[in-house]
């Protein structure tokens, strides 16, 4: 990196000039991040966005059989009560017969099964699926044709995973807090 | 041709003043007056000069909307609808602008096919194809996020399908998607950022458009015999042969162009984008504009999720690599008898897979033949027309391509422009 010294009339020392470089040279990059990176993170969920986050249900509003919609983070949700038919072909099927394989018991709370709480969002592309449809009874998403059973768990369709399940935590027997 | 000595010749002494201090009359001179262009361009090399009529408009209808256009999920479509029924001349600048934007895809897959057909990408042509590229996906982008603003239901639900793709990415696909949306779902910061991305890409299209115009003057133009030019009786200047000609082809394109506004204004939309958006509630068949379709098609095609996004991106990655996956040595497919067959295929491919990808993959191809199942859906489906078809698309730049210009024996190429001209000259006497 240093020129011969003879260049310069025989003044400075190189190992100075290449520790000036390289101390501009990191200067410079350490600059360039700091301007990046409030660039690039005013793009995440602002403040006021993190604090919607969460969202609570009176579940006495849903009756038997039916499902109630609402909005949860700008997604829907879906509230489900179901029947007792319902609840036991959740709970029949093999797991080794499904996609992506988790148990009725683990995608509801133990006491409350008859109630199913989802993030209404295919998890192919995001599309909204239809309710009581497809060949399992649970639901069927119009855009690609994916199947779900009555515990929301992909059955056929290109969808990869089951419908998600959000945290969520019985605040009194019939209330619950989402997220 | 960078070689092409200026001829212009400062006659007052204003232009003589600001020739010497910024002589940008002389490059406007030398680049769209005096310019050498091969005498035997035909009407396909029209598209340049329609395209830049096409974003001129764009730009023009655009910035006239954004200043009654309100980006706020709970205004947006109220406003747009505004347009169409309150601001004066609203609608005619409106529908302009949307069916400018097909105007524009029309006219852009016209011109890289004549890039195709004539071999206008290969040396000393790669910069300025891939430049074309380049303009052409941030086109893509331009387009996409322009139509999510009305926010209707086609709007949304097509921008959370497509930011959706992103997703798919292993690992840091969930992130990127949030950044993206600036949310956990797509909503106003979405809707504000995508406003202010489409405000910004017309812009940075017509950056690339100066560079790509650039690059065409230091090669020169190809032409439809697609050989170099070689002496002064191969060229006429730009102005008034050029020109005219352009003119011509404006003229027409703009009466295509007329008949969709006046006459046909919604038929290249849907319907279903004049209902509100409605987050808990996804329309029935959700398809993109009709010049996504092939690339919406290949999406599909593939079972894998994330595979399918590859494959969409890859067909237009596909395009910047051309020029170094055609082996052939002769330019124009005038004298390629056997690749101008696979090129003629490739463009019904192409056709095919946008009506594909405007069906459901179940429908069968042709209703009541019997079918079986093949892997993971009915032979007789769209599923596998589309897939045979995106094999097809692929095969044609990657197999086909490098290996017919091996195999071909290509017809006796003319010495020069002048040379083909009088040669076609003869054949239509004689």
């Amino acid at each position: 990196m240093s020129e011969p010294e003879k260049d310069h009339g025989g003044e400075g020392d190189p190992n100075r000039r290449d520790f000036i470089y390289i101390a501009a040279g990191a200067a410079a990059v350490g600059a360039v991040g700091a301007v990046v990176v409030p660039l690039v993170a005013q793009m995440n969920p602002a403040a006021d966005t993190l604090a919607m986050a969460s969202t609570e249900f009176d579940l006495s509003k849903v009756s038997e059989g039916m499902q109630v919609v609402i909005k949860w983070r700008g997604k829907p949700l879906f509230i489900r009560y179901r029947t007792p038919k319902e609840i036991a072909a959740a709970q029949e099927v093999k797991l080794s017969d499904l996609k992506d394989p988790q148990a009725d018991s683990d995608r509801v709370t133990a006491g409350k099964e008859q109630y199913l709480i989802l993030v209404g969002s295919c998890t192919h592309l995001g599309c909204v699926p239809t309710f009581g449809e497809g060949q399992f009874g649970g639901w069927f998403c119009p855009c690609h044709g994916s199947h779900y059973d009555t515990s929301g768990r992909i059955r056929v369709g290109p969808a990869p995973t089951n419908l998600e399940v959000p945290t969520y935590e019985y605040l009194t027997d019939t209330r619950v807090k989402i997220g | 041709m960078s070689e092409h000595p200026s001829t212009y010749d400062p006659k007052t002494g204003v232009e003589k003043w600001l020739d010497k201090r910024l002589p940008i009359v002389r490059l406007a001179y030398d680049s769209f007056v005096d310019y050498p262009t091969p005498r035997n361009l035909n009407y396909w090399w029209t598209f340049g000069g329609i395209l830049s009529v096409c974003l001129v408009i764009q730009i023009v209808t655009g910035i006239i909307l954004a200043m009654h256009y309100v980006p706020h999920i709970d205004h947006a479509f109220a406003s747009v609808e505004r347009i169409m029924r309150d601001v004066n001349y609203g609608w005619l600048i409106r529908y302009v602008h949307a069916n400018g934007a097909s105007m524009f895809f029309f006219a852009v897959f016209i011109h890289m096919f004549r890039g195709l057909y004539y071999g206008s990408y290969k040396a000393p042509r790669e910069v300025l194809w891939i430049l074309g590229c380049i303009i052409f996906f941030l086109m893509i982008a331009t387009a996409f996020m322009g139509y999510v603003l009305p926010w209707g239901q086609m709007s949304f639900h097509g921008a959370v399908v497509i930011t959706n793709l992103i997703g798919s990415i292993p690992v840091i696909g969930g992130p990127i998607l949030t950044w993206l949306q600036g949310g956990f779902a797509v909503d106003q910061p979405t809707l504000n950022r995508f406003f202010s991305l489409h405000y910004l890409l017309p812009f940075v299209i017509a950056g690339v458009v100066i560079l790509h115009i650039w690059a065409l003057h230091v090669t020169g133009q190809n032409n439809p015999a697609g050989v170099e030019i070689k002496s002064k009786e191969d060229t006429v200047p730009f102005t008034p042969y050029a020109t005219v000609k352009d003119g011509l082809g404006i003229i027409i394109f703009l009466f295509l162009f007329a008949i969709f506004v006046f006459f046909l204004p919604n038929s290249l939309g849907h319907a279903d984008n004049y209902i509100p958006a409605n987050p808990l509630v996804t329309p029935a068949h959700i398809v993109p504009e009709w010049y996504l379709l092939p690339f919406y098609a290949i999406l599909r095609a593939v079972p894998d999720k994330f595979l399918g996004v590859v494959a969409m991106f890859a067909a237009i990655a596909v395009l910047f690599i051309l020029p170094w996956l055609d082996t052939s040595k002769v330019k124009s497919m005038r004298y390629r008898p056997v690749m101008r067959w696979f090129f003629v295929i490739f463009v019904v491919v192409c056709l095919a897979l946008g009506w594909c990808g405007a069906q459901l993959p179940d429908t069968p191809v042709i209703p009541g033949l019997p079918s079986f199942n093949l892997i993971d859906g009915a032979f007789n489906s769209y599923l596998w027309l589309t897939r045979f078809l995106t094999l097809y698309y692929f095969a044609f730049f990657l197999v086909i391509m490098p290996w017919i210009g091996l195999k071909e024996e290509p017809l006796p190429v003319p010495a020069s422009i002048s040379e083909a001209i009088l040669a076609e000259h003869a054949k239509k006497k004689g």
